[in-house]
Parts: C-alpha cells; sequence; structure tokens
C-alpha cells in the first residue's frame, strides 16, 4: 500500500521498476474506471515531475509536459494553429476535469472518444517516452494509441511529454465537438482540422482528424489532399474521405448518423480553421 | 501493513487551517474531507466527475474532490464551501444573492455551484451569463433548472422582498441559510464518522435465480464484517409497497430477482471493510433466466409471468368514458391519429439515497431522505414485524426527490442493519446502484385518434396507451388510474374514451415521477392538436382556446368546476409571445438554410391529491411559555419551498410574520402526518391543514383576550400583544399551563379534499382541484446535424394564489429543465445507462432564459385560492418542444427523446 509523489523522473522511473504500481496524474479516468473493492495497491503520481509539468519552446516546435492540464494549454500563449487543441481542451469534460485531467493522461487512456487526440494528430503530435532501462524513445501520436484502450506504453514507462513540430506559419485551426447536451459530454462524433491558406486564399495546407468514428481517432489524408488547391467555401466532402471511419451504434448515436455528420462537421472544422489562420 | 508506519503523512490547508491525515492508498480527497475533517459540506453525487457536487479550491482552481487522490492534496490549500462562507466576500455576495434569487432549492449542488463561482468571481467579478455557464457546466443540478443560478451569480436584481411573509409575498426560502452556508444535513451527512457500513449485493442480471454459499463462514473469515443481511432476516413480512392491493416487492429476493439491480443480501462492515470489500467474494451462485424487457414480449402467453394473477404480465389498467367516443370520431370533419413512444426517464436527484439508523432505548430511529416519513413507518412496520411505536423516522433534509423518494430504498436495510448488530448503521448508494434500483418515469406506448369539425371544435377522442411499469408495481396503478383522467388535456372533451395498461416487465419498478404518466400522454394529445390545427388552418394557440375547459363545463370524468379553471388565462397570456415567435422565426428562417427557428406551445392541466381517495395532512402548532410560535411542519420539503409555503399560510392564517416561527420537520415522533410529497398537493392540502391550524390558534388567542376578529397580534417574549378598536390587550403567557410538548397554546387541524369515486366510466369527481398550464418555446434546430437547442420559453401558470411567487419561478423553470431533458436527451436504458455520463440531464448551458406568467384564477378550496403546481410545470414542455421542431423543419417527432442521431435520421426521411 503505497502512494509515491516522486518529483524526480529517475526516481519516478525506477519506482516503477520495483513496484507493480498504477500511473496517476489527474485521476479524472482513473478513479471512474476502479472497480468497488479493486483499488491499485500502489499508485505513482506524477504531477510533481517538473520536466513533466510545464510547456516549453524547443529547437523544433513546442514540447508540452505530460502532467500539464487541459486548463494549463487553455491559459498558454501558442499560435493560432493549437487553437483546435485549445477549443478541444475546453471540451474535456468539466472546468473540474480540465484542471486536472492531463494531456498524457487523455492519451494514455485511449478512450475513441478522446477530445485532445484528434487535435493533437492535426499538429502531428509525438509521445515522447522514458523508461529507466531504455531511456527516451519518441513514437508518432498514431503510432503511440494501437486502439481501444491500448497504447504503446510499455510498464515501466512513463510518458514524459507531448511533443508539436512547430506548424506551418499562418495556419489556423479548429475543434468541432458534438454531444446531446452543451457541457460534460462524452463526443459522439468530433472533427478537428488545421488549414492553411496560401494568398489568393486556397487552402496550401490541410490537415483533419476525426474522433468518436473509429476505435482510434484517424487523419482523413484523402481528403487533405484533395483540399489543397480548393476555396474553404467550396470544401465538399465526399463519403469516399469518409471510407476509413467505422462507427459503432450506441447510445450516443448510430453509426450511420456519426458518418453522416462528420462530413459536415468536416466543413464547418475546415472553414471555421481557415478563417482563423 | 495497515499501520501508520506504512502510510504517508498528508498535511494540507484545509480552510486556512493545517490538517495532517494518513490516508489509505487511492483515498479520494472528497472522502477524507467528509470523513476525517468533517467536511460534510462535500457533497457526493456520483463518485465520477459526473456531476460536480464535489467541487473544492485546491490552489483556488475548482476541481471534484471524489477524482483526486488524498495524498495529491498535499502542501496544497483546498478550500470548501463552509471555510468560504466564513471568509471570502465572494462566497457571502453568493450566499446572500443565492438566497435572493432562490437558487438553492433542494440545495445538493449548491456546494458545488458556489465553490465553482467563488473561482469564478475571484478571476472575473462581472461574469456574462456564457462566461458563468463555462464555469459552472460542471455541476449538475436538478431542481432549479439553472436560470436563477446564473442570476444570483451575475448579480442580476432580484424579485425578491424583504417583507413579514405574507400570502403573496416573494419572501427568500425560510431553510435557505443553511444550503448556502454548507450546513444542510442530507441523508449521508448525519451518521458520526466510522460508523458501520452497508454494502448491497445486487443481481448482475434482468432475471435470475440465485443460491447463496456459506454466510456464517463468510462473516467469520472477512475482516471487519460485522453481519449478512438476507431476507431470512425480515421478522415481518419480506414486502413492500405503497398501494395497498398492490405491495409485490420484497426487502430481498428469495429465490429469484425480477429486475437488474435487485437486492438479495447485505453486507456490513467497518468503513474500511466496507471500502476495501470485493463483491466477487460474496458466496453467492447466480443463474441467469430468460427475461422480457419490453411490453409487447412481456404479453405473450410464452413470457415469463413476474407475478402470479397478474395474467400475461398486466397489473392493471385504468378507463374514462364519456360520450361517444367512436360516434363522434365517425362524425368528424378532420381527424388525426399517431402512434407515441417514450422511454425510461430516471430522476437523476443529485443525492442518491443514503440514511443512517440506530437503536435508542430498544427503539430504532431511521434518518433518512424522503418524500414521506408517515409511509415508511408503515411500511417498517409490515418489514420489522414489530409495533409502530418502536420505530422513528427522522427526515434529514432531501437532495432533491421528484416522486422517486416517495418509495422506501435505503430504510429497510438500515432498519434491519441496526437491530441485528445493535449498532448505528450508514448506508448511501452509489450512483449505479441508484439507478439501477430506484424507481423510473414509465416508457409508454400511446395510440390516439383525435376527430375536429370543420370550425375546430373536438368531436371524438379515442386514447389507448401501455405503460412500462416494470418488475414492480410501485405507483404503476396510480399511473394507469391517473392518464386516463388526464389525456384529453385542460379542453372540453365530450365524446371521449381512454384506456391505459400498467405491463410487467424484467425492467426496474416504474413508479412516480412529477406527473405519474401525465407528461407522457400530453405528447399524444398536444402534438395531435397541433396537426389537427394545422389540418383545419386554424392558428394554433385558437384551436386550443376554441376547446379550452371552462367553468361549468364538465370535463371527461363528467366533474363540473363552477369556478376556478384558468387555461383560457393562461393560453392567452401566450398570445403576444406567440405572435412575436412566429413573426421572428419567419424572418430567421427567411434568410437561413442549415439553422431553423420554430415556436411551439402546449398546455396542460394536473388533479391535486390522490385520484378520489382519502389524503389529509395533519399540522400541529403551539406557542410555548417563552412566546416562541411553533410549526410542526411535516410536509416534506424536497426542494420546492413546502418549508417556506406552508409556514406563510401558516403566518398569514394565524396573522404574524413568518420570522421568529420556529419549524420542526417531519419527526414521525413528535410531528403528525401531512401526507407525502407528491401529487402536487402540498401547498393545496397541507397549506389548507396549515391556514387551519393557524386560524385555530388565532381563535384560541382571541378567545383568550376576548377582542374582536380583526385584531392585530404581535407575540412577544413571554406574551402575546392583541390591537384593536378598542386598544391594546396582553395575554401573559406565564400564566398558562403548558402540556407535555411545553405548548401553552395549541392548534392541530387536518385537512382532506373533497373527491367521489370514480365509476366503472371513470365518471366522477377525482381532484377537488386543478391547476393548469400552457408554455410557448422557441427552437433552433441544426438541420445538419440534427441538433435542437431551445432558445427561449415563454410559461403561463394558473396557481390560483402564488403564495411566494419566487418559488413559483423556481418549480416553473426547473420542471421545464426537466421537460427538456425528456424531450431531448434523457432515455434510460436498463444495464447501459446507469451513470451520468451516459445518461445525460440538461446542464447549465442547456437552459434558455424562461419568462413565467403567473396566472391567479382563484380556487375555491385552495388556500387562500392556491393551487398545486409541482408536476404542471414539466408537463407541456416537451409537447411544445415537439411542436416547435415541426415548426422549424416540417419533422413530426413521435419519439422521445428527440435525440440529435433520431432527429437528422427524421429531417433526411423527411427531404426524401
Amino acid at each position: 500500500m503505497t502512494y509515491l509523489i516522486p518529483t524526480e523522473l529517475e526516481a519516478a522511473l525506477i519506482s516503477l521498476t520495483r513496484h507493480q504500481t498504477k500511473i496517476v496524474a489527474g485521476s479524472t479516468d482513473v478513479y471512474p474506471a476502479m472497480k468497488q473493492g479493486h483499488t491499485p495497491k500502489s499508485l505513482l503520481d506524477v504531477t510533481r515531475i517538473k520536466e513533466l509539468s510545464d510547456i516549453t519552446v524547443t529547437a523544433i516546435g513546442i514540447r508540452i509536459g505530460a502532467a500539464v492540464s487541459w486548463s494549463e494549454i487553455v491559459k498558454a500563449d501558442l499560435p493560432a494553429a493549437f487553437d483546435g487543441l485549445k477549443q478541444a481542451a475546453k471540451e474535456v469534460g468539466s472546468l473540474q476535469i480540465q484542471n486536472a485531467g492531463t494531456i498524457a493522461g487523455n492519451l494514455c487512456n485511449a478512450s475513441p472518444a478522446a477530445d485532445g487526440v484528434p487535435p493533437l494528430l492535426t499538429l502531428d503530435a509525438q509521445v515522447e517516452l522514458a523508461s529507466a532501462a531504455r531511456g527516451a524513445r519518441i513514437l508518432p501520436l498514431q503510432d503511440f494509441i494501437h486502439g481501444v484502450r491500448k497504447t504503446a506504453l510499455a510498464s515501466d514507462e512513463i510518458v514524459t511529454a507531448v511533443h508539436i513540430p512547430t506548424p506551418p506559419e499562418g495556419a489556423g485551426a479548429a475543434f468541432e465537438k458534438l454531444g446531446s447536451r452543451r457541457y460534460l459530454v462524452i463526443s459522439i462524433a468530433m472533427t478537428a482540422a488545421l488549414i492553411k491558406c496560401d494568398a489568393r486564399g486556397l487552402i496550401s495546407e490541410a490537415r483533419v482528424a476525426v474522433g468518436a468514428c473509429s476505435p482510434v481517432a484517424q487523419r482523413m489524408t484523402q481528403l487533405e489532399t484533395d483540399l489543397i488547391g480548393t476555396k474553404p467555401s467550396e470544401v465538399e466532402i465526399l463519403p469516399s474521405h469518409l471510407s476509413r471511419l467505422s462507427p459503432i451504434d450506441d447510445v450516443r448515436g448510430s453509426g450511420g448518423y456519426r458518418l453522416d455528420i462528420v462530413q459536415e462537421q468536416c466543413r464547418r472544422a475546415i472553414q471555421r480553421a481557415a478563417a482563423h489562420g | 501493513m495497515d499501520d501508520l508506519a506504512n502510510k504517508t503523512a498528508t498535511s494540507f490547508r484545509l480552510n486556512g487551517h493545517t490538517v495532517t491525515s494518513y490516508p489509505e492508498t487511492g483515498a479520494r480527497l472528497s472522502g477524507l474531507l467528509r470523513e476525517e475533517f468533517g467536511a460534510r459540506d462535500v457533497k457526493i453525487g456520483c463518485n465520477a466527475g459526473d456531476c460536480g457536487a464535489c467541487t473544492v479550491l485546491v490552489d483556488g482552481d475548482p476541481v471534484c474532490a471524489c477524482l483526486m487522490p488524498a495524498h495529491q492534496a498535499k502542501g496544497r490549500s483546498v478550500e470548501t464551501l463552509s471555510g468560504l462562507y466564513q471568509t471570502d466576500t465572494h462566497a457571502k455576495d453568493l450566499a446572500e444573492r443565492f438566497q435572493d434569487h432562490g437558487a438553492a432549492q433542494c440545495g445538493i449542488c449548491t456546494p458545488g455551484m458556489m465553490v465553482s463561482a467563488v473561482a469564478l468571481l475571484r478571476d472575473n467579478p462581472e461574469p456574462n451569463v456564457e462566461e458563468v455557464q463555462d464555469a459552472l457546466g460542471g455541476v449538475l443540478c436538478r431542481c432549479t433548472g439553472y436560470r436563477k443560478i446564473i442570476d444570483a451569480v451575475i448579480g442580476l436584481p432580484a424579485n425578491m422582498k424583504k417583507t413579514d411573509g405574507q400570502v403573496g409575498d416573494p419572501i427568500r426560502k425560510l431553510d435557505g441559510e443553511d444550503k448556502v452556508a454548507g450546513r444542510e444535513a442530507f441523508g449521508d451527512d448525519v451518521a458520526p464518522a466510522g460508523t458501520l457500513e452497508i454494502f448491497v449485493i445486487r443481481s448482475p442480471s434482468h432475471r435470475a435465480s440465485f443460491s447463496f454459499g456459506d454466510l456464517e463462514g463468510f462473516v467469520s473469515l472477512a475482516s471487519g464484517i460485522e453481519a449478512v443481511l438476507t431476507a431470512d432476516d425480515v421478522k415481518g413480512r419480506n414486502v413492500f409497497g405503497v398501494i395497498p392491493h398492490f405491495m409485490d416487492q420484497p426487502v430481498f429476493a428469495e429465490t429469484e430477482t425480477r429486475f437488474r439491480g435487485e437486492a438479495v443480501a447485505a453486507v456490513i462492515g467497518t468503513p474500511q471493510a466496507i471500502a476495501s470489500f470485493d463483491p466477487g467474494t460474496f458466496p453467492v451462485t447466480w443463474t441467469e433466466l430468460p427475461s422480457v424487457n419490453d411490453i409487447v414480449s412481456a404479453q405473450s402467453p410464452d413470457a415469463p409471468q413476474l407475478h402470479e394473477g397478474r395474467d400475461l404480465n398486466v397489473m392493471c389498467g385504468g378507463f374514462v368514458s364519456s360520450g361517444d367516443a367512436d360516434a363522434a370520431l365517425g362524425r368528424a370533419e378532420v381527424t388525426v391519429e399517431g402512434h407515441f413512444r417514450s422511454g425510461f426517464v430516471e430522476h437523476a436527484y443529485i443525492e442518491p439515497e443514503a440514511g443512517f439508523a440506530q437503536m435508542v432505548d430498544g427503539r430504532v430511529e431511521v434518518h433518512a431522505c424522503t418524500q414521506a416519513p408517515v409511509m415508511d413507518l408503515d411500511s417498517l412496520e409490515i418489514i420489522l414485524g414489530i409495533d409502530r411505536s418502536m420505530i422513528r423516522i427522522v427526515p434529514t433534509a432531501v437532495g432533491g426527490g421528484f416522486g422517486s423518494k416517495l418509495d422506501i430504498s435505503v430504510q429497510p436495510y438500515l432498519a434491519l442493519g441496526s437491530i441485528k448488530t445493535g449498532k448505528p448503521v450508514r448506508l448511501c448508494y452509489s450512483r449505479t446502484e441508484s439507478m439501477q434500483s430506484s424507481t423510473k418515469r414509465h416508457p409508454s406506448d400511446i395510440k390516439l385518434k383525435i376527430g375536429a369539425t370543420s370550425v375546430g371544435k373536438i368531436t371524438g377522442f379515442n386514447f389507448y396507451g401501455e405503460f412500462d411499469t416494470g418488475a414492480y408495481a410501485s405507483w404503476g396503478p396510480t399511473v394507469a388510474n391517473r392518464v386516463p383522467v388526464h389525456a384529453s388535456g385542460p379542453y372540453e372533451i365530450p365524446d371521449y374514451r381512454a384506456e391505459s395498461k400498467g405491463i410487467h416487465t424484467n425492467n426496474p419498478p416504474a413508479g412516480a415521477f412529477r406527473g405519474f404518466g401525465v407528461p407522457q400522454s400530453a405528447i399524444a394529445q398536444e402534438c395531435l392538436f397541433d396537426e389537427l390545427a394545422q389540418k383545419l388552418d386554424i392558428d394554433p394557440l385558437e384551436f386550443r382556446i376554441i376547446n379550452a375547459l371552462k367553468n361549468n363545463v364538465p370535463t371527461v370524468c363528467g366533474q363540473v368546476f363552477s369556478q376556478g379553471v384558468g387555461i383560457t388565462e393562461c393560453l392567452t397570456a401566450l398570445r403576444p409571445a406567440w405572435l412575436q415567435e412566429n413573426e421572428n422565426c419567419a424572418t430567421f428562417n427567411a434568410s437561413n438554410t442549415v439553422l431553423k427557428h420554430g415556436v411551439g406551445l402546449a398546455a396542460g392541466w394536473y388533479g391535486c391529491g390522490n385520484t378520489s381517495l382519502p389524503n389529509p395532512s395533519t399540522i400541529k402548532s403551539g406557542i410555548r411559555a417563552d412566546g416562541t410560535v411553533v410549526l410542526h411542519q411535516g410536509a416534506m420539503d424536497i426542494g420546492q419551498g413546502a418549508n417556506t409555503v406552508i409556514t406563510q399560510i401558516f403566518a398569514t392564517a394565524l396573522g404574524i410574520s413568518v420570522d421568529g416561527i420556529e419549524l420542526i420537520g417531519g419527526d414521525t415522533d413528535v410531528t403528525p402526518d401531512a401526507g407525502k410529497t407528491s401529487a402536487s398537493r402540498q401547498t393545496y392540502v397541507s397549506g389548507n391543514a396549515a391556514r387551519l391550524s393557524g386560524e385555530a390558534l388565532r381563535a384560541r388567542i382571541l378567545d383568550n383576550l376576548n377582542v374582536a376578529q380583526g385584531a392585530v397580534l404581535t407575540i412577544g417574549a413571554g406574551a402575546i400583544h392583541a390591537n384593536d378598536v378598542s386598544g391594546e390587550h396582553t395575554l401573559s403567557l406565564a400564566g398558562l399551563s403548558a402540556d407535555a410538548e411545553g405548548y401553552v397554546l395549541r392548534a392541530e387541524e387536518t385537512y382532506d379534499p373533497p373527491t367521489k369515486p370514480l365509476d366503472a366510466n371513470g365518471q366522477g369527481e377525482p381532484y377537488a382541484q386543478f391547476g393548469y398550464a400552457a408554455h410557448l418555446v422557441v427552437v433552433e434546430v441544426d438541420a445538419a446535424l440534427g441538433t435542437v437547442k431551445p432558445l427561449k420559453f415563454v410559461a403561463a401558470h394558473d396557481v390560483g394564489q402564488a403564495i411566494n411567487p419566487l418559488l413559483v419561478e423556481g418549480q416553473v423553470q426547473g420542471g421545464i429543465a426537466q421537460g427538456l431533458g425528456m424531450a431531448l436527451m434523457e432515455e434510460y436504458i436498463p444495464g447501459r445507462t446507469e451513470n451520468l455520463h451516459d445518461y445525460l440531464i440538461p446542464t447549465i448551458g442547456d437552459i434558455p432564459p424562461i419568462d413565467t406568467i403567473i396566472i391567479e384564477e382563484p380556487d375555491g378550496h385552495g388556500p387562500y385560492g392556491a393551487k398545486g403546481l409541482g408536476e404542471h410545470v414539466l408537463i407541456p414542455t416537451a409537447p411544445a418542444i415537439l411542436n416547435a421542431i415541426t415548426n422549424a423543419t416540417g419533422v413530426r417527432v413521435r419519439q422521445v427523446p428527440a435525440t440529435p442521431s433520431r432527429m437528422r435520421s427524421m429531417i433526411i426521411g423527411n427531404a426524401t
């Protein structure tokens, strides 16, 4: 029965090699998933490790510490290309959840409806992991999340940061979330877009990701290709653009409905992103 | 291994004071604050971050204490409402404004709301509506409809007046200060820390047989487990229910469970033992059996029969017939018909069922949240098999009820546990077990045909509705009876036929939920009224006014009211908004293709009190020798404001101010039965008893002083002064002998509404009064996504006489929020939506501004003309929204909730 709160990453990584332990930060997914009578015997709290706790500018972009909360992301001074991430941050649960829940927690929980994943995909986010035995490694986000509740995190590893390569200068971004009520709602479907237009107002760079419509959120690569050279106001989204999605029927909506409205979400996200570049 | 040496000391600042604890690994901050540091103002509604009731500030930021490891508080500053109320200027201001606006009804969400609002105001002292919504979006409220909370946080001027609280005065709630100070004690707030806890073992399947293993061995081997309760411990009858001929639910199932979540046993242990108890270790073997979960299959001869004597799972039915509906429909120049469906709706009060019990001088005392303390006593007398004099029910504050806390829940487990162990015990349901085991609104399946003449007079109305009453009867028979009486709506319909049936399934018991089936039938009736009006090319509002019930016109039960029928006034009050909003919508729609606006309206009525059954309330009052006026207020206040309303009526009758009147609640040892908080009866029935009690006490005083009827009374220390035309007269109370309760003067009066039985055709006088309502709503439909966003409500309610207009508004706004939830998002699916993130209720961002128009068409039976209101407030809401959706899109919604998924498929279907 231990609760460890290391302040040094090294100590945290070593303790992982010694204990069967559960990593906690904001705990906003850990507690709801806990079953009666099955409280973990050991918890490793990573919220006081300095290098996990801040947002810094690096040579290649922005480094967001793993234990940075969604509220901290909302308040951070970041370029317009991060607007989609900020809009998503404001939709993660409620303010209470955003004050506690962390960026890496959202990734490690690996929910198909994780609000943080689509905007991070459009930012080409990379996940930094560390272990005592093997040191650090970096994985593209799409290689980190393997499936529903499945990630590449090894049992002796901690996610230490999310790296965002410097986004294209002048790009705008937006996040569209659809739920059955205004706040505190699990997405029926969501779309993030990062768009840059050239001097003529034509799309020159496009990244679009859709969440809650497949086991892991995905980039819509064919759509991205087809968007190049088009006017945002004339964007056309075809069913073939969404063919990689495999939405399920659940209490929040049918699979067919999700596919249907994602087209509209993509259009709105792209147009809003283009307008705010 | 659990010794302190192996635990980490956690010190932090709690409300400005340093505290130290040695929490267990994984302990939640919420539990630590409540149980170790007595901060019971931190409320736990869901333990999952879904409700925000446990919001505290950690280093100034609002977080859910239920999701924070206790250890994580180390070195931080934690602030809770009770601390903020003492020291924080924003909290003090908010406390005043929450009371002025009536922003706290039951008060269970108030700590979460106020703490969140303090954090907002520290950053932004002058927030706008959207900023308030963003800041408070994580805290759910089920009572208020949120608008008064927004008004209070912004600091809008309030309609409250500081007066002596006579009938008609919009005074603050008399019990409001405890709610905003964090002092209110709800069901889980009264047990001493360390009390033994109860964990209920429940059926994992819709239907299962089961057998126990070695229960004695389990108790003797498990550390900290004191006892197990099963049906064998029930010394009386293992049955409960709210309607005598339909009592059918066991406290513990004996051989077979009939719904998922049904109790079979309970484990009693120390808090540590219960916290670490793994239900998988309990010696029970389950065998899942075939179940039936829909009303069509349930009526098949092959379906499992749930109860003996209820063939084809038909529990009972209701019937009202007047004139000749079929013949009239044959004559009708225009007819419309439709098939309407709705699902289970969960009450979703933020306070789960909770309580505490102890043995005192050989008697069992149960402290729990309830809407009906004396019914709890009746049930426990049967279950415990002991004389009722050996049982005491002490209601705690109730964190929302809406009908479901009329039925017993934790009470038998608490009483049996306390009797078996001889020790105090406590039990608070988890959100999931609350949702699994408590009653729900009945799912409905309704077929209705209505005819009209070419000039728009209704001719012929034929209604047939089946209701899923679940595994046990609960209030199902009441729903079956009420629906045919009310399905006409507040209209004159001479040729009428309405039949209802309650059908058993292996679903959770459906029971009482604000409106007893009438909100469901109103959807069918009010939507078809719009269709009729459209077919006839008559304005929908004028069509309703043409057919509105009037004084001296018989209802569908043949009851004739010579006074008090206020529906026409409600409808005409909406006319200005109706005309304006229709114009606004047309303008908006002319220039928008994806977003569409629509305006809709609907009306409703509701009979106050039991249907054709005795329904008395008794109110006792007294004056002590020191001049304290005491009101035994047994009408349970579940947030709606009975403590205030009943006191205002009593004070008016007695002729004094409400200030200084001491309220004693529904403790069954000292307060007579004021009946259940149900059927919109407390203002009317208990209000009349309070009026009679006040008048009787006044008469006694005037007799003693021999002064004129109109004398002005002042009750001071040890004396009563009366001023009349002949001057001041003084009654010294010291000279009067006090009774056993210390009263030198007392009065106890009973009121029972005059009703008459219904005959085989439902003809008679079911209620002494009805209340009336009409709602108008403007919605915005996003046709591309299928989302519906209400933009504005105007609600006209005939309350006869508003005893307290502030509380009337609170009821209206809260009812509309529940009606909106039913219309657009709420559907409980057993086994799938057993928490507050899969089952969605409206948040602060979902409720638009609500303009309440109070109509006062006095009722001859009501106290000072007052009518009931609690249930009327949500009856017109859902059909008004559905009618507005049709107005916006052309789509006719026949099934609620109209989720985005359902809406979008109908919009696509409509377009092709």
